[in-house]
């Protein structure tokens, strides 16, 4: 797919917990095809100490409506700024940027999350239901008061979660969560997105567990689109580009 | 009708846009946002001996109105430029310049050596600044008989257009451009990146892996067009300026202290188009106050 720069329109910013937001997008011409585990580059203007894009992976999408929604969380200048944005803002996107996950001949899928990076497995549980795969999703959180948007994640799937003080859910990360430890049987797919100690963790329990898995990584960029060489990771194949050769990686690419 | 043609050495470009090695990668990563025929040349990363995969991450480190890069020169090396990269960018209508980089005299020839012999690669720009390796790089733009030294070894090996890019980190650069303006350069690039840090307070660590790295955006323009203006006022052979050009007007302030042709690099990751609507730009700008020849405004500033 063609990538594109283009503007949209903000038409809402909810809040979802202290720190999390969705905006919802609207563009005026019919929207690229978007993939899960593809991102765009936000610019964000109006200050020098914000000169670069910011990458934020897909949240959902609808053609029909011609909207795109993007789970943001409030982290440094750039996000800071988004947070403020009103609906009938202007913000302009580079997209669609970076691979996707694959799903072809996957039946039952293990979506597993941690704060932020929830992201774009809603976008992937949305499409893997379309495709009649089961998805279920494992989300951690610290608390009660860091839930994201759980009701969009019921809407294509079975929801499991963990915070860290067991005020929601199961107590503790999500590899303490009793699905991990009954031993997974059924799935023949994790998908991963968190903090990297999180996915690292969860790429060992499926090489342990003999299920394949995918992990949608990130990192700092400069373009999104492959010519900085800035935002690399190592893997078996060399220094990949997050950008374009990623996000989304299989886990017994990576070089940790 | 305004004429936009400059000649860098021997060699014409349509117009004085080009696009900074590094922040360019080999054009076609742009194709989908702009017409990269319509550049007047394209500076291609930076190429060296044989495979680079360059420094550890992090590398990058946004810092205010600019931006910090460790990349290191990651690149699969001059034959695989050769047999992989080069066929499918040779029929670009713009010039492809490689940036060439090496550790050693010896890794600069050969590579240029080997650059002399593809017909569609006019010049070479040579990387004697580049911040982010350990061996070579800035060490031969950073003392002044290395730098006489690889541009003269260079020169007998490349017979096309050499344009020789210095680095900002040394305390005269006008002594470096008439040095290698005397061992046979054409033409000189400037500024590559300032040498920079940016720290974490929380973490009490360098943001970058490698500690430095190379500052560039618009942070850096102030200087680099000091630079340009002094190295103009040095030097006989022409200039390719750049360092934080985010417009056409940053352009015209370049070409005004002496550039005969510009590099448009961190602006690219904000606005793909955006050396496009400089080329626009500049021609506006000839249009607005009257000038029909872009070389009239080379070095116009007045003082």
């Amino acid at each position: 797919m063609k990538k594109r720069v283009q503007d949209f329109t903000i038409i809402n910013n909810r809040q979802v917990n202290s720190e999390y937001y969705v905006l919802e997008l609207q563009s005026d011409i019919a929207l690229a095809e978007l993939k899960a585990g593809q991102f765009a580059e936000l610019r964000i203007d109006g200050s020098s100490e914000v000169l670069l894009r910011r990458p934020i992976s897909f949240y959902d999408v609808d053609y029909k409506n011609q909207t795109i929604s993007l789970l943001i969380q409030e982290v440094g200048k750039g996000t800071r700024k988004l947070a403020e944005a009103l609906p009938g803002d202007k913000l302009n996107m580079i997209y669609p940027l970076g691979n996707s996950f694959s799903y072809e001949g996957v039946n039952k899928a293990l979506l597993i999350g941690g704060g932020v990076g929830v992201a774009p497995l809603l976008l992937l549980g949305k499409v893997l239901r379309n495709n009649n795969i089961e998805p279920t999703f494992l989300l951690g959180f610290r608390n009660k008061d860091y839930l994201v948007d759980i009701p969009s994640f019921e809407k294509h799937g079975n929801v499991l979660i963990t915070t860290d003080d067991g005020s929601v859910g199961e107590k503790g990360t999500v590899l303490d969560h009793s699905i991990v430890e009954s031993g997974l049987s059924g799935f023949d797919k994790i998908y991963t997105c968190g903090p990297q100690v999180m996915m690292r963790a969860v790429a060992k329990l499926a090489e342990d567990k003999r299920v394949d898995c995918e992990a949608s990584l990130e990192n700092t960029m400069a373009c999104g689109f492959g010519a900085c060489l800035c935002c690399v990771q190592q893997t078996i194949h060399g220094n990949l580009r997050v950008c374009v050769e990623g996000p989304v990686f299989n886990t017994n690419e990576i070089i940790w | 009708m305004v004429n936009l043609a400059v000649k860098i050495g021997d060699l014409e470009f349509k117009n004085p846009v080009s696009t900074a090695s590094g922040c360019f990668g080999y054009g076609y990563e742009y194709e989908d946002f702009m017409d990269v025929n319509r550049l007047g040349a394209i500076f291609v990363k930076g190429t060296t001996g044989s495979n680079r995969d360059g420094n550890p991450y992090p590398r990058m480190a946004e810092t205010p109105a600019g931006m910090l890069n460790s990349v290191g020169l990651q690149n699969k090396g001059v034959d695989y430029f050769i047999s992989e990269i080069y066929p499918r960018i040779k029929e670009y209508e713009s010039h492809i310049i490689v940036n060439v980089s090496g550790s050693t005299i010896e890794e600069y020839v050969e590579v240029s050596e080997k650059l002399n012999e593809l017909d569609k690669i006019p010049a070479i720009e040579l990387n004697i600044s580049c911040p982010n390796v350990k061996e070579g790089g800035m060490v031969f733009g950073t003392h002044c008989p290395s730098a006489i030294e690889v541009t003269r070894s260079v020169r007998k090996a490349f017979t096309k257009t050499l344009i020789v890019k210095l680095s900002p980190n040394v305390t005269s650069i006008h002594e470096f451009a008439k040095a290698v303006e005397g061992a046979g350069a054409d033409a000189i690039s400037l500024i590559n990146t300032l040498l920079g840090i940016a720290i974490n307070s929380k973490t009490r660590k360098p943001v970058l892996s490698t500690v430095t790295g190379g500052l560039s955006g618009p942070a850096i323009k102030p200087v680099a067009l000091r630079m340009v203006w002094q190295v103009y006022h040095s030097v006989k052979i022409p200039i390719v300026g750049m360092g934080g050009i985010m417009n056409a007007t940053d352009a015209i302030e370049f070409i005004l202290a002496g550039a005969r042709a510009i590099q448009i690099g961190t602006a690219n990751f904000i606005d793909p188009a955006v050396s496009i609507k400089v080329l626009e730009g500049i021609e506006d700008y000839c249009k607005e106050n009257g000038f029909s020849d872009i070389n009239d405004l080379v070095g116009a500033l007045e003082t």
